[in-house]
C-alpha cells in the first residue's frame, strides 16, 4: 500500500537525463494526454483526482484551472511556484534535482489542459545549480520533442522558461511571485482580481507548486479513481513530507495523504534524538500553528490539520524537542517575518517588528508581565488586516506559540527578574 | 574599473531578454547577470541596466535594494551564507556562525582584509535535512560541525 509515487525512482543514477526517463516510461503521459485525450477530459480528470495545492494553501489544482477562462484572446500563462521559502521546507528541491523531467511532464500537461503556450518556473536564487540542472532537462526535451512547437505532432505548442528569484521570501506568494517576474519588487497584488483572470502581464494566470504538478502525469496514467485511493476522497495521493528540527532521521518522507503525524515522526523519522522528549511541531512550514506533543494524534491531509487549529501548508514538519526553550522558537519565528515583511502594509511592517521588539527583550531577560498578552494582542490585530496571506502566515505561530506556552513564556520571566 | 557591458555580457543580457514579452520583466535575470559578471551592481552598473531596458533609474535601485541576494558592495571571493532559521538552529546552529566568525576574525555582514571571505546569516536555505547548513557562493555544505567547516575552508582555493 505504501508504494511511492512521485520519488519512486529517485534512487537511479542520472534519472535528471532524459535518457533514463524515458526508459523509466517518462513522457508516456504527456503522450496519452496530447495525443488521445481532449483538453477538457485532462481538466476533468485532475478534478476528480482532489489535487490540492502542495504549496500552502491547499486548494484543488482542477478546480483552479477551471477558473481560466476558455475563451479568450489574451495569452495564458502558466507560473511554476519553486520558490520554496517557508522555513522546514526542502522538498521541492528533491524534486527538481532529482527528477526534473517528471515537472517539465505535469507542466506540458497542465499547460495543455488549459490552453497555455508560455510557462516559468520561478525557482529561487539559491538553487543555482538545482536551476542549471533544470535549464539543461529544459533544453534536452525541446530536443526530443516534449516541449516547443508542435509536441509529439499534437499541434499544441509551448515554450518554457526557468526565472531565478533573488532572495525575497515573500515571493513565493503567488501575486507577488507575478510582481517579481514581470521585473518588480515582490509586493503582493490585491485580490480580487484573481492571477486565473488577472495574473502575470495583466493576463490569465495558473499559479502552482512544484509537487502539485509533479502529480498529474500520474494522474493522467493511472487515473483519478487510482489516485484517490492513495490518499483520502477529498485529498487524494501522497505528499512529502519533510521532516527536521530534533528527529534522529531527518529528511524526506512520501507517504499517503491521512498518513499519521505521530506515525510519520516516530516511525518514519525515527523519532526525537537519544534522551530527548517530545515538545511540540511545527506541521506545516513555520506558518503553521503549533501543536504541543499531546496533539500529534492527527492525519495530516489538509482538511484533519486545519480542523486540528494547524495548516498542512508545505507539509514541512519542523520537531522541537524538550530541551530547547519556547522562547528560543519564538524568536526565530519572530526574527523570520520581521525580516520578510514587504512593507507594503502598515499592519505587518509595524506589527512583525513590535513582535520582534517584544521577543528580543524577553530573550535579553528583560521582559515584563503582560507581555504574552501583548503579542497575542498584536498578533490577532495582524491577523486578517493585510493585503495578503503572508500577514496570517507572521501572526498564526506567533499567536499559537503566546497561547500554548503562555505559562512557559511566564516563568522565564520570572526567573531572569 | 571601467563598468562598461562587455560585449559578452550584452549578449547574454539579449539572450535573456527574448525569454519575456516585454524587457523589465527581464530586470532580475539582467541583474543576475550583471552581477555575476561584475561581482556586484553599482549606481553606474544600475543606470546601464536602466538605459538597456527602457526604465527609469529608481525602477532599477528599488529592486536593487528589494532583494536579499543582489550585492551593491564587493562580496569576499567565498561569500558564505550560514542559515540561521529554525531547523538549523535546532541542530546547533549557533555554533556555526560562532566558529565562522572567530576562525574568520569577522562579524556577520563584513569581509576580511584580503578580500577572501564575506560573512552573510541568512534565512531558510531550503535544505533543513542537513541542519545546520550554509552554502559557499552556490554550493551547499549541511551537517556542519566545527572541524567539517574547517576542513571546507582548507579546501576553498
Ligand atoms: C508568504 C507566503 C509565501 C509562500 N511561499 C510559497 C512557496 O515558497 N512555494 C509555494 O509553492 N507556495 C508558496 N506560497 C503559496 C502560494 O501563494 C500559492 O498558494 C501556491 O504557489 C499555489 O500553488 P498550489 O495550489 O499548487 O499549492 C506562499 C504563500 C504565502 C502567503
Ligand atoms: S532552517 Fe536552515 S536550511 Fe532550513
Amino acid at each position: 500500500m505504501n508504494e511511492k509515487v512521485l520519488t519512486q525512482n529517485f534512487g537511479l543514477d542520472h534519472l535528471f537525463r532524459i535518457e533514463v526517463y524515458l526508459e523509466q516510461g517518462g513522457y508516456r503521459a504527456a503522450k496519452k494526454a496530447l495525443t488521445e485525450w481532449k483538453p477538457e477530459q485532462v481538466l476533468e480528470e485532475v478534478k476528480k483526482a482532489s489535487l490540492r495545492g502542495r504549496g500552502g494553501a491547499g486548494f484543488s489544482a482542477g478546480l483552479k484551472w477551471g477558473f481560466v477562462p476558455k475563451k479568450t484572446d489574451k495569452p495564458k500563462y502558466l507560473c511554476v511556484n519553486a520558490d520554496e521559502g517557508e522555513p522546514g521546507t526542502f522538498k521541492d528541491r528533491y524534486i527538481l534535482s532529482h527528477n526534473p523531467h517528471l515537472l517539465i511532464e505535469g507542466i506540458v500537461i497542465a499547460s495543455y489542459a488549459v490552453g497555455i503556450h508560455d510557462a516559468y518556473v520561478y525557482i529561487r536564487g539559491e538553487y543555482e545549480v538545482i536551476a542549471l540542472r533544470l535549464e539543461q532537462a529544459i533544453a534536452e526535451a525541446y530536443g526530443q520533442g516534449y516541449l516547443g512547437k508542435n509536441i509529439l505532432g499534437s499541434g499544441f505548442d509551448l515554450d518554457l522558461y526557468v526565472h531565478r528569484g533573488a532572495g525575497a521570501y515573500i515571493c513565493g506568494e503567488e501575486t507577488a511571485l507575478l510582481e517579481s517576474l514581470e521585473g518588480k519588487r515582490g509586493n503582493p497584488r490585491l485580490k480580487p482580481p484573481f492571477p486565473a483572470s488577472v495574473g502575470l502581464f495583466q493576463n490569465p494566470t495558473v499559479i502552482n507548486n512544484v509537487e502539485t504538478l509533479a502529480n498529474v502525469p500520474f494522474i493522467i496514467l493511472n487515473g483519478a479513481a487510482w489516485f484517490l485511493a492513495k490518499g483520502l476522497p477529498n485529498d487524494g495521493g501522497t505528499r512529502i513530507f519533510g521532516v527536521s528540527g530534533a528527529v534522529n532521521k531527518p529528511g524526506i518522507y512520501e507517504l499517503p495523504v491521512g498518513t499519521s503525524l505521530r506515525e510519520i515522526i516516530f516511525t518514519h523519522a525515527g523519532g526525537l534524538k537519544p534522551g530527548r522528549k517530545l515538545k511540540a511541531v511545527i506541521p506545516g512550514g513555520m506558518s503553521s500553528p503549533i501543536l504541543k506533543a499531546e496533539e500529534i494524534d492527527i492525519k495530516m491531509d489538509v482538511d484533519s490539520v486545519a480542523a486540528a487549529g494547524s495548516m498542512m501548508g508545505s507539509a514541512a514538519i519542523i520537531v522541537i524537542d524538550d530541551r530547547t526553550p519556547i522562547l528560543e522558537v519564538l524568536k526565530k519565528v519572530a526574527k523570520f517575518y520581521a525580516h520578510e515583511s514587504c512593507g507594503q502594509c502598515t499592519p505587518c511592517r509595524l506589527g512583525t517588528n513590535w513582535i520582534l521588539k517584544i521577543v528580543k527583550r524577553m530573550a535579553e531577560g528583560k521582559g515584563e508581565q503582560g507581555d504574552a498578552d501583548s503579542l497575542l494582542r498584536l498578533a490577532a490585530n495582524i491577523k486578517g488586516r493585510t493585503l495578503c496571506p503572508m500577514g496570517d502566515a507572521a501572526a498564526m505561530p506567533v499567536f499559537s506559540i503566546a497561547k500554548k506556552f503562555k505559562e512557559e513564556l511566564e516563568a522565564s520571566l520570572k526567573v531572569k527578574t | 574599473m571601467s563598468r562598461e557591458f562587455t560585449p559578452a555580457l550584452k549578449e547574454r543580457i539579449e539572450g535573456v531578454l527574448a525569454h519575456y514579452p516585454n524587457k523589465q520583466a527581464g530586470l532580475l535575470p539582467v541583474l543576475r547577470l550583471v552581477q555575476s559578471e561584475k561581482g556586484f551592481i553599482s549606481a553606474e552598473d544600475e543606470r546601464i541596466v536602466a538605459v538597456l531596458l527602457g526604465l527609469r533609474p529608481i525602477k532599477v535601485r528599488e529592486v536593487v535594494t528589494f532583494y536579499t541576494l543582489f550585492a551593491r558592495k564587493p562580496l569576499g571571493k567565498f561569500h558564505i551564507q550560514v542559515c540561521s532559521n529554525l531547523s538549523c538552529s535546532l541542530s546547533g546552529g549557533e555554533k556555526i556562525l560562532e566558529h565562522l566568525k572567530a576562525r574568520l576574525g569577522i562579524r556577520i555582514g563584513q569581509t576580511t582584509p584580503d578580500g577572501k571571505y564575506t560573512l552573510t546569516e541568512v534565512e531558510c536555505l531550503g535544505a533543513c535535512e542537513q541542519a545546520p547548513c550554509m552554502m559557499v557562493n552556490f554550493d551547499y555544505y549541511g551537517n556542519l560541525d566545527p572541524e567539517k567547516i574547517d576542513r571546507i575552508l582548507e579546501g576553498l582555493k
